[in-house]
C-alpha cells in the first residue's frame, strides 16, 4: 500500500533555486550590455548568454522537475537524447549552410 | 513451459476497490505513476523537437542576416522581457511548491500555490500582449503595414553602424537598395519572433487551462501524498514551457545589446 | 446438445459488449485496432484510386485523360494519402495496437484512453483531408516544396497541411503509448531480451515517431503561416530560403520511411521463425539493428536534396551517412535468411508474403544505395527510378508485411481461419502484379523518364514499358481485392480458429482466439526465451478443434 517514499525537496532549496534563477536572469540582461568581444570568431556575448540559459534550464530540470531525485532511469538518457537529436538537426543542417556561398 | 506463480485477479480487485484512481490495467499505483511520468517526459521530448524545428530556422537566418536580426532584436523591450522572464520563474517556484504541498498533504497550500501559478501565468500572457501591441503600433508585425524604414518603428536611425548604413548614406541608389534589404531581412526576424513567441504563448495558454483543471482537483481534495499524479505531470509541462522561454529570452532579446559608442 | 471444445458463447473482446457506443467509446486496444483497420483500409483504397488515375493516364504518351493540373493533384494526393494516412499508421496502429500489450504480457497499453484519442485524432485528420480533397484537392506533390506550396499554388494547401499536422499527433500519441508500455507494462519475467522482435521493431518505430513527427508538424505550421500571412521566410525574393523548408521537411520524412518499414520488418521477424520452425538467427543483432536503423535514419535526410542547391560538401557528408544506414537493414535480411536455412520451411500465406518481402525489400534497399550515391543520383533524381525504388520498399516491403501480418494474426484477431488456398493465390498475384508494375519503372527512370510528368509525347518509345506497368497495376489491384473478399467471408464462414493454429511462440498465442477483453485470464510469468521453436509441436500434429 505504501510506495517507496518520494523525495520531498525542502522549501528552502526551492527558494534558493528561485533566487539563483532570478539572479541568472538579471546577470544575463546586464552582461548583454557589456562587449565581451569574440572567442575564436564566435560572438562571446551569445556564448555567455546561452551558457547561463543552459545552467538555468539544468537547474529547473534537476530540482524543480525532480530529475536529481528520481528513481526513473529513463529520464536522464531521454532528455539528453532529445537535446542531442535537436543538435543533430542543427549541426547537420549547418554542414550545408556553412559551406555554401561566402556570404 | 511453466507458468507457476501468477498474479491472480482477486488481490487486484481488492486493491482497485480501495484505490478508485488506480486504473484496471495497472498492477499498483506506483506503476501507474511511473507510466504517467514517463509518458509526460516522452511528450516533453517531442516538444523539444517541435520548438527545435523553429529554433533551427531561426538560427540559420540569424547567421545569414546577423546585423538586421540584431537591429530588430534591439527594438524589443529589454526591461519588459527581463521582467517577464522573472514572472515565469516565479510561476515555476509556485508550481514546485504546490507539488511539495501535495506531497505533504497540505490542501490549503496546494490551492494557494496553484492559484498563484495561474496569476503568474496570466500575468506573463498579459505582458506579452502588451509587447505585441507595441510591435503592432511600431509596424513590426509582418502583414500588418510592416515597415522599419522611417515612421514609428524605424530601425535605421539608431542602428546606422550596425546595419552598414553609414557606409552607403551618401549614395542614394545604394542606400535605397540597402534599406530594401533591411526591410526584408528584419521581416524574417519578426516572422520568426512571432512564430516562436506565439507558439510559446499557445503552450502557456494550454498550461493555464491544464492548471485550471488541476487547481479545481486540488480544491476538491483529490490529491494525497500517495496520489497527486495529475499535478506532478502538469507541473512537468509547466516547467518545460518555462525552460523554452529561458532560451527564447537570450536568443530573441539579446542578440546584440552592446551600447552604441 | 453437442459438446464442443470451442464454446460459442465464450466471452471475447468482440462479443463482450454490443452496440456502436461500446465500440466508439472503447478503451480496449484490440477494439481500437479494429477501428483503425477499417479506417486505414478505407484511406488505402482512396489513395489507390488516385494511383489508378495516374496509371491510366500514363497508358498513352499524350496527356489525354486528365488535365495537367488534375494530374498534379492525382499524384500529390496519392502520395499524401498513402504516406500519411495509410503507411505511417498502418501496422503500428493496427497490428501494433492489437498485439503489443499481449506480447509483453499486459492487460492493455499504458494509456488506453489516449489510444482511443489517437484514433479520433486520425479520423479528424482524415476528415479534414477528405474535405480538402472534395474542395478541389492539392497539387504540390506529397512533398509540399516551397515556394510553390507557400505562395504560388492555387489549391487547398493549408487544409492539406493542417490535416497532416493533426494526423501527426495521432502518430505521436501511438508512439508514446508503445514506448511507455514496453518500459513499464511487461509481465514478470519478460525481460528486454525475451521480447519478441516485433516489439523491438515497434519500439524503434515509436522513437522515430516521437522525435521526428514534431519537426514536420512545425514545418507545416510555418508553411500554413507563410501562405496565409504572406511572410516570405521560404521565398528567395524576400530573403527566404526554400531549401530550408526541404531540410526541415526531410528531417522527418526520411525517418518516416523507417516508420513505414520497421513495423513490416517486425512482422517478418515473427513469421519467418514460425514457418521455419527455428529460432531467429542472431536475435541480438536483429533487435539492435532496429534501434540502429532508427538512429542512423535521422542522419541521412539531405540525400533527397542532392540537386536542390545544398553545398557539395554537405552532399558528400550525407551520401556517406546514407551508405551507413543500409548496414543494419542488410543485417536483418541476412538474419532472416539464416533463420530459414536448414529450417523446416512451409509455404503458408504469411510465409509467402514474408519471402516476397525479403526479396523485394532487398531490391528496394539496394536501389536506395544507388540513389544515395551522389554521382548516380544526379542522373536519376526525379525520374521513375526513384519511384520504382520507393515503391519496392513501401509496397514490396511495407504493404507485403502488412498483408502477411494480417493473415498471420487473422485467426487471433477474428477467431476464424481464412481459406489458405485463396490466401496463397492472392499472395502470388500480388507478387506478380507488383513486379510487373514497378520493375519497368526502374528501366524507365534509367532511360530518363521524369516523375510527375503527365505527358511524355516527346518520347513515345516509353509507352511500351508504361503499358506493362499499368497492366501490372491491374493485376496488383486484383491481388489487393481478393483478401478483402475472403477475409470478410471468413468472418462468417471461416473455420473457427484454435488458440494457436500455427504453433507459434509468443504470449499472444497462449490466450484464446479471439482473446478476452483483458487479454489473459491470468497474467503469465515468463521463464522462457523468445522463439523456442525447438520445444513447439508442429502445426499438423495439433488436432484442430471444431
Amino acid at each position: 500500500m505504501t510506495e517507496p517514499s518520494e523525495h520531498i525537496v525542502s522549501a528552502k532549496l526551492y527558494w534558493f533555486i528561485w533566487l539563483v534563477l532570478i539572479v541568472g536572469t538579471v546577470v544575463t540582461a546586464l552582461v548583454a550590455r557589456v562587449d565581451l568581444g569574440t572567442f575564436h570568431g564566435i560572438d562571446a556575448n551569445t556564448v555567455v548568454a546561452l551558457l547561463i540559459a543552459t545552467f538555468k534550464a539544468s537547474v529547473v530540470v534537476l530540482i524543480f522537475m525532480h530529475v536529481k531525485y528520481t528513481h526513473e532511469q529513463m529520464v536522464k538518457p531521454l532528455l539528453i537524447g532529445a537535446v542531442c537529436w535537436l543538435l543533430l538537426l542543427l549541426i547537420l543542417s549547418l554542414t550545408d549552410y556553412s559551406s555554401r556561398f561566402a556570404g | 513451459m511453466s507458468d507457476s506463480h501468477t498474479i491472480g485477479e482477486a488481490p487486484l480487485a481488492v486493491e482497485h476497490a480501495d484505490r478508485p484512481e488506480l486504473r484496471h490495467h495497472f498492477a499498483d499505483v506506483e506503476q501507474q505513476r511511473n507510466a504517467a511520468t514517463l509518458g509526460m517526459w516522452w511528450f516533453l521530448g517531442t516538444e523539444i523537437m517541435f520548438f527545435g524545428g523553429m529554433f533551427c530556422a531561426y538560427l540559420i537566418y540569424r547567421r545569414w542576416y546577423f546585423p538586421e536580426f540584431a537591429a530588430a532584436s534591439r527594438s524589443l523591450s529589454l526591461p519588459i522581457g527581463t521582467f517577464n522572464t522573472t514572472v515565469l520563474i516565479c510561476s515555476s517556484l509556485t508550481v514546485a511548491m504546490s507539488v511539495r504541498a501535495a506531497q505533504l498533504g497540505n490542501r490549503k497550500m496546494q490551492v494557494r500555490m496553484l492559484l498563484l501559478t495561474l496569476v503568474f501565468g496570466l500575468a506573463f500572457l498579459g505582458i506579452k500582449t502588451k509587447e505585441w501591441s507595441d510591435k503592432y503600433r511600431e509596424h513590426h508585425i509582418p502583414t500588418f503595414d510592416y515597415n522599419v524604414v522611417g515612421g514609428e518603428g524605424d530601425l535605421i536611425q539608431e542602428n546606422k553602424h550596425l546595419l552598414g548604413i553609414d557606409k552607403v548614406e551618401n549614395d542614394p541608389v545604394k542606400l535605397r537598395a540597402r534599406e530594401a534589404e533591411i526591410q526584408q531581412h528584419t521581416k524574417v526576424f519578426y516572422s520568426l519572433y512571432f512564430a516562436l513567441t506565439g507558439m510559446h504563448a499557445i503552450h502557456m495558454l494550454i498550461g493555464v487551462g491544464l492548471f485550471g483543471v488541476v487547481t479545481w482537483m486540488a480544491h476538491k481534495g483529490r490529491f494525497t501524498p500517495e496520489y497527486h499524479t495529475p499535478l506532478e505531470i502538469a507541473g512537468l509541462y509547466w516547467h518545460f514551457v518555462d525552460i523554452v522561454w529561458i532560451y527564447l529570452f537570450p536568443l530573441l532579446y539579446l542578440i546584440d545589446r552592446k551600447p552604441i559608442s | 446438445m453437442a459438446t464442443t471444445a470451442v464454446s460459442v458463447e465464450k466471452k471475447n473482446y468482440i462479443n463482450a459488449e454490443y452496440g456502436i457506443r461500446s465500440w466508439l467509446f472503447t478503451t480496449d486496444h484490440k477494439r481500437i485496432a479494429l477501428l483503425y483497420i477499417i479506417s486505414i483500409t478505407a484511406m488505402f483504397f482512396i489513395g489507390g484510386f488516385f494511383a489508378l488515375l495516374i496509371r491510366l493516364e500514363l497508358l498513352t504518351p499524350a496527356g489525354d485523360l486528365l488535365t495537367a493540373d488534375m494530374y498534379n493533384k492525382a499524384f500529390s494526393m496519392h502520395g499524401q494519402i498513402m504516406v500519411f494516412f495509410f503507411l505511417v499508421p498502418s501496422i503500428p496502429a493496427t497490428l501494433g495496437n492489437f498485439l503489443i500489450p499481449m506480447m509483453v504480457g499486459a492487460k492493455d497499453l499504458a494509456f488506453p484512453r489516449i489510444n482511443l484519442l489517437s484514433w479520433y485524432i486520425y479520423i479528424a485528420a482524415a476528415a479534414l483531408y477528405l474535405w480538402c480533397l472534395a474542395s478541389g484537392g492539392v497539387d504540390t506533390g506529397w512533398t509540399f516544396y516551397t515556394p510553390f506550396s507557400s505562395q504560388f499554388s492555387n489549391t487547398h494547401v493549408v487544409e492539406a497541411a493542417l490535416a497532416i499536422f493533426i494526423a501527426g499527433f495521432s502518430s505521436i500519441l501511438t508512439g508514446l503509448n508503445f514506448v511507455v508500455t514496453v518500459h513499464r507494462m511487461r509481465a514478470p519475467g519478460m525481460t528486454w531480451s525475451r521480447l519478441p522482435l516485433f516489439v523491438w521493431s515497434h519500439y524503434a518505430t515509436s522513437i522515430i515517431m516521437l522525435l521526428g513527427t514534431p519537426v514536420i508538424a512545425i514545418t507545416l505550421v510555418l508553411v500554413a503561416l507563410e501562405r496565409t500571412l504572406n511572410l516570405g521566410i521560404f521565398d528567395p525574393t524576400r530573403g527566404g530560403d526554400p531549401v530550408l523548408f526541404q531540410h526541415l521537411f526531410w528531417f522527418y520524412s526520411h525517418p518516416a520511411v523507417y516508420i513505414m518499414i520497421l513495423p513490416s520488418m517486425a512482422v517478418i521477424s515473427e513469421i519467418v521463425p514460425c514457418f521455419s520452425r527455428k529460432r531467429v538467427f542472431g536475435y541480438n543483432f536483429v533487435a539492435m539493428s532496429s534501434i540502429a536503423i532508427a538512429a542512423i535514419g535521422f542522419l541521412v535526410w539531405a540525400h533527397h536534396m542532392f540537386v536542390a542547391g545544398i553545398s557539395v560538401y554537405a552532399a558528400l557528408v550525407f551520401s556517406f551517412l546514407t551508405f551507413l544506414v543500409a548496414v543494419p537493414s542488410a543485417i536483418k535480411v541476412f538474419n532472416w535468411t539464416a533463420t530459414m536455412y536448414k529450417g523446416s520451411v512451409s509455404f503458408s500465406t504469411p510465409m509467402l508474403y514474408a519471402m516476397g518481402f525479403i526479396g523485394l525489400f532487398t531490391i528496394g534497399g539496394l536501389t536506395g544505395v544507388f540513389l544515395g550515391t551522389l554521382g548516380v543520383d544526379v542522373h536519376v533524381h526525379d525520374t521513375y527510378f526513384v519511384i520504382a525504388h520507393f515503391h519496392y520498399v513501401m509496397v514490396g516491403g511495407a504493404v507485403l508485411g502488412f498483408l502477411g501480418g494480417m493473415h498471420f494474426w487473422w485467426p487471433k484477431i477474428s477467431g476464424r481461419m481464412y481459406p489458405e488456398s485463396w490466401g496463397r493465390l492472392a499472395a502470388i498475384i500480388v507478387f506478380i502484379g507488383f513486379n510487373l508494375t514497378f520493375f519497368p519503372q526502374f528501366i524507365l527512370g534509367y532511360v530518363g523518364m521524369p516523375r510527375r510528368y503527365w505527358d511524355y509525347s516527346h518520347m513515345p518509345e516509353w509507352q511500351a514499358l508504361n503499358v506493362l506497368s499499368t497492366a501490372g497495376a491491374s493485376i496488383l489491384a486484383v491481388g489487393y481485392l481478393l483478401p478483402m473478399v475472403y477475409l470478410l467471408w471468413s468472418l462468417r464462414y471461416g473455420k473457427p480458429a484454435p488458440d494457436n493454429p500455427w504453433q507459434a511462440t509468443g504470449l499472444e498465442w497462449r490466450t484464446a482466439s479471439p482473446p478476452p477483453t483483458f487479454n489473459f485470464d491470468e497474467i503469465p510469468e515468463v521463464t522462457w526465451e523468445a522463439y523456442e521453436y525447438e520445444k513447439m509441436p508442429l502445426p499438423e500434429e495439433v488436432t484442430l478443434e471444431r
